[in-house]
């Protein structure tokens, strides 16, 4: 796989519609079980990282990731920024130049993990995790983007019945059961981004 | 944000609100005087609640001390942004940062005191943890 440097922006800029056009989605799930900044911690992130184009798509795709990262990580402000600013650093920093699919498997792994590290959680708490780990899954076993999409759609899905154990919802108890996670609904979203763009791309 | 110089631990507090860093701030001062390094920060980039890196960065490098430096969290984010700006920091810096897991005024309160006598890193996160074990 590689994405030339249209490919890679227009990558970017699918990532930050995602997150802009669904900003009040993701803020209302959090009003209902966290503290409601999701949504908009998300937009301003995103705006930020689309403030640094047409520069961003310049750099190589793990130099661009890494750059993700840092900007989400710097701009995001909750718990989420340096969650998904992890995930976009190491990603990038685990990715070769020129990688093929195996090697987007392997830093995508890496990436999940450094992320489990530094919320010190994992699948099963009711995080963004909920949906990484399955996602990851089935992108290692082969799935096609569309296969990747639906299992993210779902994973996030699968979170309104979970108890939550880490993040601000886990002070909700039990009353956090019959809500959607936020931020595994914001991570299926950006997946679902992603695939859509670099299949289009393949395809092409 | 303020600070002192002196080899007492420094001190940083973060929380979501600024005025809840900045009343705990004062309720070290009110203790402690001037005697150790302090630093405050809280709210997002856009001045709501929240945190931000740069901005807890900042204040670790304000309260800085050859002693360390405790930081006192309130929330999640909180914590997770602190850890972050902790990794940030460099190599030599990052082995002299706590993180402590306290409550964020009492646990500052007391880091603040025991820092203010002339103890370790160790021993300042310890009183502070020690206040709810």
């Amino acid at each position: 796989m590689s994405l030339d440097r249209a490919a890679r922006e227009k990558l970017v800029r699918a990532l930050a519609e995602s997150m802009i056009e669904h900003a009040d989605e993701l803020t209302s799930l959090d009003q209902a079980i966290g503290d409601g900044d999701h949504g908009l911690n998300m937009k301003r992130g995103f705006e930020a990282v689309l403030a640094t184009l047409p520069g961003l798509a310049d750099k190589s795709l793990p130099e661009m990731l890494k750059t993700i990262g840092m900007t989400l990580v710097m701009k995001v402000g909750g718990a989420s920024g340096p969650l998904v600013g992890t995930f976009f650093m190491e990603f990038g920093k685990a990715l070769p130049e020129q990688p093929v699919r195996a090697d987007l498997v392997a830093a995508t792994e890496k990436a999940i993990n450094a992320v489990k590290a530094r919320g010190r959680s994992d699948a099963g708490q009711k995080t963004l995790l909920d949906v990484l780990v399955p996602v990851q899954i089935v992108f290692a076993e082969g799935g096609d983007a569309k296969a990747i999409a639906a299992e993210a759609v779902q994973a996030a899905d699968r979170t309104t019945p979970m108890l939550a154990i880490r993040g601000r919802a886990s002070f909700l108890g039990e009353r956090s059961i019959g809500h959607m996670d936020p931020g595994s609904r914001s991570a299926s979203l950006l997946i679902r981004a992603a695939v859509a763009t670099i299949e289009f791309e393949e395809n092409s | 944000m303020k600070s002192s110089n002196s080899g007492n631990v420094g001190i940083v507090i973060v929380s979501h609100s600024p005025k809840i860093a900045e009343g705990a701030a004062d309720m070290v001062r009110q203790m402690v005087g001037d005697v150790v390094p302090l630093a405050w920060t809280g709210g997002d980039i856009e001045g709501g609640l929240g945190t931000n890196v740069a901005e807890i960065v900042e204040a670790i490098e304000t309260a800085w001390s050859p002693a360390g430096v405790a930081i006192l969290v309130d929330l999640g984010g909180a914590e997770t942004n602190s850890e972050m700006a902790v990794e940030m920091l460099t190599e030599d810096r990052r082995a002299r940062v706590v993180i402590c897991n306290a409550p964020v005024v009492e646990g500052a309160v007391i880091a603040a005191t025991e820092s203010s006598g002339g103890s370790s890193l160790a021993a300042v996160k310890r009183s502070a943890e020690e206040f709810y074990a």
